[in-house]
């Protein structure tokens, strides 16, 4: 599936749900089902500053793809990252720079990108997208 | 109870709102407080007929609302029964007088090897300007730590007070805890050290009677957003004496007596403290906010409050697997706590998703969570809009935050 396939099924998944509870109950059960992290990076070498829970990101260079692992210590915060693991994992640095996210507009995650928010959702995609950067410079020099 | 809460419920528009298609159960007002329609009024009535710059016209407006504005003055002398109105001075809020108060008083008094004591419940605001001045003094902070309940160590007060103590800042009431520390008994400690003390009071002006000569406090800091009224203005009440020795925290206009290149002299306090044109319509929502709160009745309030709290308390203390930070003998009406297991930040989300608003993470108060051992935890600070049904709804909402991460 391209990027924006993927997206358009997440949204599609979250239209079902009428109710915010709903939502948020999807989310638990995502961050439930995320694999969690090596130990070794649960530190603040992978910590993403601007959080009130904390979440570590970490991304491996597989082929020409970028492979991300993800955790986090409040569980909705790990369902918000394993969508955006779903979404920008196992993709080409470029394509991880360039990503338009339009799902966590449409599935009503937006209130949560304020800067200063505290899940620090835009701290994690920023992350994620200078992850595309760095290896994207890497297997161009 | 002797409140019309439906009444004083049908005053803050904020209150009568749907939030996710729920009632709104607002339970953050240790952040900050909802306003009431008299104040927004005030506000309004303000700009639609008296706006005008303050100390500055001859003309008919400016000496309205500079009338207005000292008028605001003799009511929060009143408010906190200062001995002379010109020991209020206007501020931005209580951060603002706190960083007055370190930068006057640090010129004035502090030197190399001095000290200042604060304890490990205060807010950032109460410790961060204080480090600042001890970087730019090389002088030093001692802490007065807390036991498990929430309790100042006072018996290890004395030790801290040494001949090169030059100040003491404590709050009234701990944010995050909601202890209410012992203020009198340490100011009386102090003095006997011939020690200034600064109450930071941003958590108390709201729940209680302030009488600053009773408590005998040197100064006394806190926001007007707190109390009902408008954002971005606060209070430093300061003693004469200090007022007339502390240099000006910044210069401007308005706090000036005479001004050539060669030397400015200034005006005498509250004056010289109030640089530049003053956050004026905030002091005159304060004026109405202050107004409001003695309609209601301040002892009223206490009461009302304090029954609030014990049935919180007894409630979410029914709840297995909730753990409340903060068990002081004397507590004000808020209550720390956290589900087992569960992340302070996911116990919000889910709150907040039922119309419910608390507050979580460290509260500004780090130390205190580093004291713990916790990260944070989920705050519900009541005051007297609140309700026993709002009690009930927030406990109805922990059962099911528990359900859910169960």
């Amino acid at each position: 599936m391209n990027l924006k396939e993927v997206q358009d099924q997440i949204v599609e998944e979250f239209e079902v749900f009428e109710e915010w509870l709903d939502k948020y109950e999807y989310l638990i059960e995502l961050g439930n089902s995320l694999e969690p992290i090596d130990m070794k990076f649960r530190t603040n070498d992978y910590l993403i500053n601007g959080c009130q829970s904390k979440v570590w990101i970490n991304a491996e260079l597989e082929g020409d793809k970028i492979i991300f692992y993800a955790d986090s210590d409040a569980i909705i915060t790990k369902g918000i990252v394993a969508l955006l693991i779903r979404v920008l994992s196992n993709r080409k640095p470029d394509e991880i720079m360039n990503a338009d996210l339009f799902f966590i507009d449409k599935i009503g995650l937006t209130q949560n990108l304020s800067p200063t928010r505290s899940n620090g959702l835009l701290a994690m995609v920023k992350q994620m997208k200078m992850y595309g950067m760095a290896y994207h410079s890497k297997l161009n020099n | 109870m002797s409140l019309d809460i439906n009444k004083i419920r049908a005053d803050f528009p904020v209150l009568n709102q749907k939030i996710y298609g729920k009632d709104y159960v607002y339970l953050d007002n240790g952040a900050t407080t909802q306003k009431p329609q008299q104040v927004i009024d005030a506000i309004s009535n303000f700009y639609k007929h008296s706006n005008s710059n303050i100390h500055r016209g001859v003309h008919f407006l400016s000496e309205k609302a500079t009338e207005a504005y000292e008028g605001v003055r003799k009511k929060v002398q009143e408010f906190i029964h200062a001995q002379h109105e010109h020991e209020i001075i206007f501020t931005k809020g209580t951060t603002d007088s706190i960083n007055l108060l370190a930068f006057s008083f640090g010129e004035k008094y502090v030197q190399e090897g001095d000290e200042i004591i604060i304890s490990a419940m205060e807010h950032h605001s109460n410790i961060v300007p204080w480090q600042m001045l001890c970087e730019r003094k090389n002088a030093s902070l001692k802490i007065i730590p807390f036991d498990k309940n929430g309790e100042l160590e006072l018996d290890k007060l004395d030790a801290l007070l040494t001949k090169n103590t030059k100040l003491l800042a404590v709050t009234h009431i701990s944010n995050s805890l909601g202890t209410i520390n012992p203020i009198k008994e340490i100011i009386r400690k102090a003095h006997q050290a011939n020690v200034p003390v600064l109450i930071d009071g941003a958590q108390s002006i709201q729940h209680g009677k302030i009488d600053v000569q009773d408590l005998d406090c040197d100064f006394f800091a806190f926001s007007g957003h707190k109390i009902y009224a408008e954002t971005g203005i606060g209070v430093l009440y300061a003693k004469e004496k200090y007022l007339k020795e502390m240099p000006p925290y910044q210069g401007g206009g308005d706090m000036v007596d005479r001004v050539t290149f060669e030397k400015t002299t200034y005006l005498e306090a509250p004056f010289k403290f109030e640089a530049g044109t003053p956050n004026y319509v905030g002091v005159i929502s304060m004026g109405a906010a202050i107004d409001y709160l003695h309609s209601i009745g301040i002892d009223e309030i206490i009461a009302y409050e304090a029954e609030i709290l014990k049935y919180a308390t007894e409630q979410l203390s029914a709840i297995e697997d909730v753990i409340i930070y903060g068990n002081a003998k004397k507590k004000s009406a808020v209550i720390s706590f956290l589900i087992k297991d569960i992340h302070h930040y996911d116990t919000g989300m889910i709150l907040d998703k039922m119309g419910i608003a608390v507050r979580t993470g460290t509260h500004c108060t780090q130390p205190v969570m580093d004291v713990l051992g916790i990260t944070g935890t989920v705050r519900a600070s009541f005051t007297f809009y609140n309700t026993k049904d709002d009690v009930d709804k927030l406990v109805e909402g922990v059962l099911r935050v528990k359900k859910m991460f169960a």
